[in-house]
């Protein structure tokens, strides 16, 4: 099915199971602890052996030789297999480094031996075992030292690297008010719960992954690749996923270390990434370098508007794309954006949630309450002077929608922001010294082609197959919702599978676009459904209605589970996507208010109360929608006040590859959050009308917190993570 | 994790010997240190002795109307004692700082004083430390050192200590109770018992070979008012930036040390005489000779601050009693 003129009415428009809060349908499952997680997968095939990656010491250099004899003569081992001996390997176009490295190293930690034995203990023990010999060779591991060699890396994400309208420099020199400042994000990392895990077993030529996994019609190309085999010789199992926020988009030496330890050790092979193997050995957010640069009226109308960002990844690699919400959000009539990209020896950085537009609202909304204090207006209502309806690089192209300002409006009337002192450091609680902020939210809204099977079985039963993910954010929920509505049966009548590769290819989890992607999909394989449904009862497809489990047309009506027979019926289509997308901006907006308490003694800063207020589209589900925003909410505090990978210059890695070394929020950090979600429908995004909200839940939560900080203390902060150390200073003096 | 051999201990002098005659061997109790580290290969014991079966349960009034808390005491049980919660308000104050609910159930007393440090390069198997591999160097100096010490640390290690409970007790003037590979008891000041890197820092304590902590012991309750604040990015579940731990007397005068600072809980009792002079005054001389890093010289004014904080603190409840 094609989507290119604006959705009409549909059955989902009725609404009576989409856009209602319903339960996840595989709670129970994942709360009874019978959902079973990669490693978990004890059934799927028998004899199972372990093994363990053994990562690099060095972040760049070569192995000068391996000696691996006291590991192979180990108690239970049955294979030790490395770059030496692991037969041809490639590489797939989305890993930057290989998946298993040696003899040249190109990042701390990369893959050098996976080590199959009886036992995970055996083959961790044996693992210590091998005996490397490396030569160091010196990296380049500092961005901000790197800075001034980074390059023009092309396009990044669909964008140029360098984008001009009108004539800023002169704009912003003409500007009577300016701002002209620089911020920096650090590198993250995703510190998903569940690591990367694989179960991998052979038959011949043909290969099966049970494995952890965002993407798999992606993974499976790039798996297939790295192998050398076909594609359909790959098969990859992902049913649930615990955590990936980008981390699980591509393969990861999981799935291939246990793809070579299986075929070396001629058994079934699972392999878990361990905790302090995984900061340094799979991918992380980039650390970026963003300056902005804005010219304004006095009465606060942008004129001006540029940002720059910097980042650095491994040769070939890629760049952080922060610069891309200032293309839009916000008017002026002279802008430009820049993308720099500094070749960096430090472990690959890719995707984690919202990328480009997390980091880049990290600096762009500070620097919009700034710019908001130096015009002497209140933060909310120069967004809200500086709002537009058309894409301000194209002013022929409107938003498809865009309720920013009635977000902020209404933002600051349930949070109370009238209350809001404009002077800094004014208002006290105690020992606390208190402070609001707000930021705007945006993030753009793709849809992909995605397709799906559907039968209809005899008992009345819809089945519903696609190889979408469900890695946390209620895909089985709003996938059966769909079917559900679309068919006309309860919800309990739908089952939902996933993850499958055998399955009809999905859009995946990624860039915010999986939930309304992969309903549009189970959307379209459910419109030919029906028409197989009322065609074999002798309905005219167009007229006949479903509901309540039965196909009707007019008086005449046949139960579905009659229609289905014994024989049952079924229906694959995809739902692909004409230029709609391109006549129009597609994006989400929202508006995070944040109250901090900051301790007048010791500058610990801690969040009290939370409110984001999205529009994004038709919400398929509020309940599992809410989960969403609140999840990002949360990373958007450890964003905020504390998650930050601690490069070691001198060495080149991560030196906090840890969860305890890696802070990000516990509970006691996380206070009161609420949710809004404003009505709407976007007809020109997909016959669902939806969009996404996974990742506009992220998007600004970091600056809002650091402007609440700034409102309470007087200290503005530009380097995050906003910590107590950066405060100290330019805190009041204590008794 | 390296294959070992195990043994329940039936007796503490039978452990003791055991401990001392068997090369490798180590003690082990809750384990929420030492099972971490093993598994890293960080600590390689062939041989383990659990002590868990040996008693050393209770919490008992001594004659001199203190308290000897045995050595086996999960850190659960010692904040919760209603006579630590009256009489010794700062330690289970500090206890419940520390870690979560799930280890505290299962750490114990004399394991929460032997825990080893959090430094990120004694963490990882490929950095040079001292502690690990005494000769290899100190890779945390010139690294990433946010965490680490700002006195009391050498051209060796720069490591912290990471207990709260041990700021407390040593705030406290605890004694630490031993049994001797030969069988004799031995008391050790807490003052004595963490020691100082220098160019050993793999020697972390007093403790000699096969050597068993039986109990520690509380001299009587000191009044006053009772502190321990700690300071940390996050709300709960991380190690102190700084922590202070403070008895108030009504008087201004008291006790106090710093947790997050030292490779030991960091008291200086000349430093104490300066209390009624406020903060300032304290941490001036409480800190002298501090040599931090860039990365945590933060922590010389925010533990002048918090102190600062505590004494203001205990000034108000001490005028509301």
């Amino acid at each position: 099915m094609k989507f290119d003129t604006p959705a009409a009415d549909n059955p989902i428009d009725r609404l009576r199971i989409v856009g209602r809060p319903a339960d996840r349908i595989e709670g129970p499952l994942k709360t009874t602890g019978t959902a079973a997680y990669a490693y978990e997968r004890h059934d799927v095939v028998r004899n199972q052996a372990y093994g363990y990656v053994l990562g690099s010491a060095i972040a760049k250099g070569r192995i000068l030789a391996m000696d691996a004899s006291r590991a192979k003569a180990a108690p239970g081992v049955l294979a030790v297999v490395t770059a030496e001996n692991a037969g041809p390997l490639s590489k797939g176009a989305s890993n930057t480094a290989k998946l298993l490295g040696g003899p040249e190293i190109q990042h701390y930690h990369q893959a050098v031996a996976v080590v199959v034995a009886e036992s995970f203990e055996q083959a961790r023990a044996a693992a210590a075992l091998i005996k490397v010999s490396y030569e160091a060779a010196p990296g380049a591991f500092d961005l901000a030292a790197a800075k001034a060699s980074a390059v023009n890396p092309g396009m990044i994400f669909g964008s140029p690297a360098d984008t001009a309208v009108g004539d800023f420099a002169g704009a912003f020199a003409a500007a009577p008010v300016q701002l002209d400042e620089t911020y920096s994000t650090p590198d993250q990392g995703h510190a998903m719960m569940e690591p990367h895990a694989t179960i991998a077993a052979w038959n011949g030529e043909e290969l099966t992954l049970w494995t952890s996994n965002q993407m798999i019609d992606w993974s499976r190309r790039e798996i297939a690749t790295t192998l050398g085999l076909a594609k359909e010789k790959v098969r990859l199992s992902s049913p649930f996923v615990g955590g990936g926020f980008g981390g699980k988009l591509f393969p990861r030496a999981d799935a291939i270390c246990a793809a070579l330890g299986a075929r070396a050790a001629g058994r079934p092979v699972k392999v878990a990434l361990t905790r302090p193997l995984m900061f340094n050995n799979t991918t992380h957010r980039p650390a970026t370098i963003q300056r902005i640069r804005i010219g304004a009226t006095r009465e606060g109308k942008i004129t001006a508007i540029g940002h720059e960002s910097w980042s650095g990844d491994l040769p070939g690699g890629h760049a952080d794309g922060a610069v891309d919400q200032t293309r839009a959000l916000y008017a002026g009539a002279n802008r430009m954006t820049a993308t720099r990209l500094a070749a960096l020896d430090l472990p690959e950085s890719n995707a984690m949630r919202a990328p480009g537009e997390a980091t880049g609202m990290m600096a762009l909304e500070v620097a919009m309450d700034e710019m908001a204090e130096k015009l002497g207006l209140d933060p909310v209502e120069f967004r809200i002077r500086n709002d537009t309806q058309v894409d301000p690089e194209k002013p022929e192209r409107r938003f498809s929608q865009r309720q920013l300002v009635e977000c902020l409006r209404l933002g600051a009337e349930r949070f109370g922001w009238r209350a809001r002192n404009p002077k800094p450091a004014s208002v006290r609680d105690g020992g606390w010294l208190i402070g609001l902020g707000v930021a705007a939210a945006y993030r753009g809204a793709p849809v992909q082609k995605s397709a799906a099977r559907v039968r209809l079985d005899g008992e009345g039963v819809c089945t519903v197959e696609t190889d979408m993910t469900d890695i946390g954010t209620g895909s089985y929920t709003i996938i059966a919702q769909t079917a559900a509505e679309m068919m006309g049966l309860p919800l309990h009548k739908v089952v939902v599978r996933l993850g499958d590769s055998t399955f009809p290819a999905s859009a995946g989890s990624g860039g915010q676009w999986g939930a309304a992607s992969s309903t549009a999909g189970v959307y379209a394989a459910c419109v030919k459904l029906r028409e197989a449904a009322a065609r074999k009862v002798g309905f005219d497809p167009a007229q006949a209605e479903f509901a309540d489990g039965y196909v009707r047309l007019g008086n005449q009506s046949v139960a579905l589970a009659q229609a289905a027979g014994p024989d049952g019926l079924a229906a694959e289509d995809a739902m692909e996507y004409g230029d709609l997308a391109t006549t129009y901006r597609l994006s989400t907006f929202g508006a995070h208010f944040v109250e901090v308490a900051v301790d007048a003694a010791t500058a610990e800063i801690r969040v009290r109360r939370m409110l984001a207020v999205c529009a994004a589209g038709r919400i398929l589900n509020p309940k599992s929608a809410r989960s969403q925003v609140i999840g990002a909410m949360t990373m958007g505090v450890g964003a905020a006040l504390m998650e930050e990978l601690a490069v070691d210059k001198r060495v080149g890695f991560f030196a906090n590859h840890d969860l305890a070394g890696y802070e990000v929020p516990v509970h006691a950090d996380i206070p009161h959050q609420e949710v809004i979600f404003l009505d709407e429908v976007d007809p020109l995004s997909s016959p669902m009308k939806a969009k996404g909200v996974g990742e506009l839940g992220i998007c600004g939560v970091a600056a809002a917190i650091a402007n609440a900080v700034y409102n309470a203390v007087g200290v503005r902060v530009r380097d995050y993570p906003v910590t107590l150390d950066k405060l100290l200073a330019g805190m009041p003096e204590t008794v | 994790m390296r294959a070992f051999s195990y043994e329940r201990a039936t007796s503490p002098t039978r452990a003791a010997a055991a401990a001392a005659k068997t090369k490798g061997a180590k003690f082990i109790a809750g384990g929420t240190n030492l099972l971490d580290l093993m598994k890293l290969e960080i600590e390689t014991p062939s041989h383990l002795i659990d002590v868990c079966g040996l008693g050393f349960d209770k919490i008992e009034q001594t004659p001199d109307g203190g308290l000897r808390i045995g050595a086996l005491v999960r850190n659960t049980d010692l904040a919760a004692d209603p006579r630590v919660r009256r009489d010794y308000g700062v330690l289970s104050r500090a206890l419940v700082a520390g870690a979560s609910g799930q280890l505290r159930n299962k750490a114990t007393t004399a394991g929460n004083l032997l825990q080893r440090t959090r430094c990120p390069y004694f963490y990882d198997t490929n950095q040079s430390c001292n502690k690990r591999r005494p000769g290899s160097g100190c890779a945390a100096l010139g690294g990433f050192s946010r965490q680490l010490a700002v006195i009391g640390a050498s051209e060796a290690c720069i490591a912290t200590h990471p207990s709260d409970m041990a700021v407390a007790m040593r705030a406290l003037d605890a004694t630490v109770e031993t049994v001797q590979a030969d069988g004799k008891a031995r008391r050790i000041p807490i003052a004595d018992f963490h020691k100082l890197p220098g160019e050993t820092p793999h020697l972390e304590t007093a403790l000699e070979a096969g050597e068993l902590i039986t109990a520690v012991t509380l001299p009587r309750p000191l009044g006053g008012v009772h502190a321990y604040h700690k300071v940390r990015d996050r709300a709960s579940y991380a190690f102190a930036l700084v922590s202070v731990a403070a008895v108030v007397q009504p008087d201004g005068t008291g006790r106090v040390a710093l947790g997050g600072v030292a490779p030991k809980p960091w008291r200086v009792e000349a430093a104490e005489a300066r209390m009624p002079q406020g903060a300032k005054a304290v941490t001036a001389e409480l800190l002298a000779g501090a040599k931090p890093t860039p990365e945590n010289a933060f922590k010389l004014p925010l533990a002048e601050r918090t102190l600062g904080a505590v004494l203001a603190a205990s000034r108000v409840q001490a005028a509301r009693a």
